[in-house]
């Protein structure tokens, strides 16, 4: 696999970074690609990505169905099938790297380093085991207790994460759960050995309204309690709004936007962020006349489009003669660390963001 | 949970009585309607000499002129109570159960089946055990080494054990194993298991081990799918993010949900042989009740093929119920719904 580091800034350079503490950071993504090759070509999913996060922040991972989140995700926890993936790059936790190490020691680290929350609680959770069992499952895995002691910390868990009635709830099947009630009991479960990254992939996209806030609120109440580095993956920028102290909007496997989270909601520099930004529905502002949906399909990961990906569905590709057919964009810092990769200039996108973009919003 | 048994077996009977009604009803109108009388169906059980009037005499007393409801009343009646026949040599007894009674043989039918039951019970016992063993493990190193050689041929093998029939199968095994090689036991030896265990086990090997074949060739089929398609489940997916161990996912996630619709194919396997394995036990010349089956066919005794039907459907309706209960006790939302 060639390196193209050229696309990129060099991650290790602090001025590239929206963490001032680089190379310190608990978690610090270099370069990572992932490749899946199958009978139809080499799927790259994940294509050049850096990223660092520390303890007691929170990153959100935003982008459309195929650009990569969860198999980054995946990536991290080592949970990609053996022989399927081509992992490349570095995936520094707690400055080891996993890429390359050994598939017991990936797993020692799992549940109690890192944790992952699924996005569906039903299929996630076996149906045959009860709630109050996986919970345990999952905590006698790193600690040598008793089977009762366990029990306790379940209903602990349970109770921690707002389960009324924990002592008798612990013995229920996720079946006999409501959504909202399995997926605190799931966070319980990714809870159960304190874990130091906590990753949430969709934690809310089954779940109703009125329950996803309060979802969204107990990661964040956890998060703080126990200081864990967050990774909240999402379609739904809406989800990461509040949570998020940096955003990394992903298109065709690469980061399209990386900021704060401040930055990218304040002014949003890429126009694939407009198009997010564009398509969700508002509730605190005066209904503009209709969402704007972006146009176009994700791109095919097999054959991904030459120059910047997202060209075939930007409505400004023309701004630049021709450059967004040819050449990559790289992910370049116009200012504070907040990064994209766009060949737009510096006075096209604030003039559109200013005149086109943000009175539609 | 105790309602749910209860109508379970109220609804066990009922099934019972239906096909009973059924089988007793094509049992008394195919002859009829292949333009039988009482009086012919009276000949087969008197001399070939035998005058008019004693045929009529036989037809009567044999109630052959009693409307089906009448025949059918009086079979039922001697299920629940027993029954006398008066064959014109005196009065037989047939207690209850009495699921017939053998005008051929002069002897109740039920006896005869109880003889044939420790026989079909040992051959469908000791195959089940093997096929289930064989048939699982390998279904499981199938599924998770998939598409290397172990895999493929495993899978080849399988195939082959689905296709290939059983008196095909069984007499290869015999020729080869029992009057080639002398490792077992010829073919009609079945020594009770109360009287010698081990010999009970060198009897019945070869035909346990042909019968297994053909199953956990189909067993091992099941089980990979069944593996393959829940492995690829979410909760797979969150047993290994929790750090378990790889063994762990495959026995106590994997396999415990690949293991359900197996489950109810092994309780209809096991009902269906229980009820006479015809083939093998005709491989192997083993006195069992398909082969009971198969002689009262030819014999053209219905009171026979009448009872060990009934026999039949009475072990795969038990055999369905036990399966239902089974499926609460391993499945959390049917036991809680």
């Amino acid at each position: 696999m060639s390196q193209q580091d050229d696309i990129f800034v060099d991650p290790a350079d602090p001025s590239g970074s929206p963490e001032p503490a680089a190379g310190s950071a608990y978690l610090d993504v270099r370069d990572l690609r992932v490749h899946f090759p199958t009978d139809d070509g080499v799927v790259k999913s994940v294509d050049g990505l850096s990223f660092q996060l520390d303890r007691g922040k929170t990153l959100g991972i935003v982008g459309e169905s195929g650009s990569g989140k969860s198999v980054t995700s995946l990536s991290i926890m080592g949970l990609h099938k053996e022989g399927t993936a081509q992992i490349s790059g570095e995936i520094l936790l707690d400055g080891q790297n996993l890429v390359g190490m050994g598939r017991e020691s990936v797993r020692r680290l799992r549940g109690k380093n890192m944790a992952m929350i699924f996005q569906d609680p039903l299929s996630a959770m076996h149906p045959y085991y009860t709630v109050g069992n996986q919970i345990v499952e999952a905590y006698r895995i790193h600690h040598d207790v008793s089977k009762s002691v366990a029990r306790k910390h379940a209903v602990d868990l349970l109770d921690r994460v707002g389960i009324p009635n924990p002592a008798s709830r612990v013995d229920d099947y996720p079946h006999q759960f409501s959504g909202g009630m399995r997926q605190r009991a799931m966070i319980a479960m990714a809870l159960s050995c304190d874990p130091e990254l906590l990753i949430a992939d969709e934690p809310t996209t089954a779940l109703d309204v009125t329950v996803q806030a309060q979802i969204l609120d107990l990661i964040r109440d956890l998060q703080q309690e126990f200081n864990s580095a967050v990774i909240i993956i999402t379609h739904d920028l809406g989800v990461v709004a509040e949570l998020a102290d940096d955003i990394m909007v992903m298109y065709a496997g690469r980061a399209a936007e990386y900021g704060t989270a401040d930055d990218i909601f304040a002014e949003p520099q890429h126009p694939y962020t407009w198009g997010l930004l564009g398509s969700m529905p508002r509730l605190d502002r005066e209904r503009s006349e209709r969402l704007l949906p972006i146009p176009g399909t994700p791109p095919s990961l097999i054959n991904v489009p030459d120059g910047c990906p997202f060209h075939p569905r930007c409505a400004y590709d023309e701004l630049n003669k021709g450059l967004s057919e040819t050449e990559v964009p790289q992910l370049r810092d116009v200012g504070n660390g907040h990064r994209i990769a766009c060949h737009l200039s510096a006075e096209d996108r604030l003039r559109l963001w200013t005149t086109e973009i943000k009175p539609k919003l | 949970m105790i309602t749910y048994i209860i109508r379970r077996l109220i609804a066990a009977v009922v099934l019972l009585f239906i096909v009973s009604a059924v089988t007793f009803s094509i049992f008394f109108l195919v002859p009829r309607i292949t333009g039988a009388t009482p009086e012919t169906l009276a000949t087969r059980y008197v001399g070939r000499t035998a005058t008019e009037e004693t045929v009529k005499a036989i037809a009567d007393r044999l109630g052959f002129y009693d409307s089906i409801f009448v025949q059918y009343g009086r079979w039922a009646k001697g299920v629940v109570a027993g029954n006398e026949f008066d064959l014109g040599s005196g009065v037989e007894q047939c207690p209850a159960p009495c699921l017939g009674y053998s005008f051929l043989t002069s002897r109740p039918v039920w006896p005869e089946l109880i003889d044939r039951i420790p026989v079909t019970l040992s051959l469908a016992a000791g195959a089940a055990l093997i096929w289930v063993v064989a048939g699982v493990s390998i279904g499981v190193l199938s599924a998770l080494r998939r598409g290397t050689i172990f895999d493929r041929g495993a899978m080849g093998i399988a195939l082959a054990g689905v296709s290939l029939p059983i008196f095909y199968t069984g007499l290869m095994a015999l020729t080869i194993f029992s009057y080639g090689l002398g490792w077992t036991a010829k073919a009609g030896r079945f020594v009770p298991f109360d009287q010698n265990p081990a010999d009970w086990a060198y009897s019945l090997i070869l035909p346990w081990i042909t019968l297994a074949f053909l199953f956990s060739a189909q067993y091992a089929r099941l089980t990979r799918a069944g593996m393959l398609e829940t492995m690829n489940e979410d909760f797979i997916r969150t047993a290994r993010a929790k750090g378990l161990r790889e063994r762990t996912v495959v026995v106590k996630h994997g396999l415990r949900g690949a293991l359900t619709p197996i489950l109810t194919i092994f309780g209809l396997d096991v009902g269906l042989l229980l009820g006479g394995a015809v083939l093998t036990e005709t491989a192997f010349s083993l006195k069992g009740l398909g082969q009971f089956a198969v002689q009262a066919i030819n014999d053209n005794d219905l009171p026979k093929v009448m009872g060990v039907t009934m026999l039949a459907a009475i072990f795969i309706v038990i055999a369905n119920l036990i399966v239902d209960l089974l499926y609460a006790v391993v499945d959390p939302r049917v036991r809680t719904s």
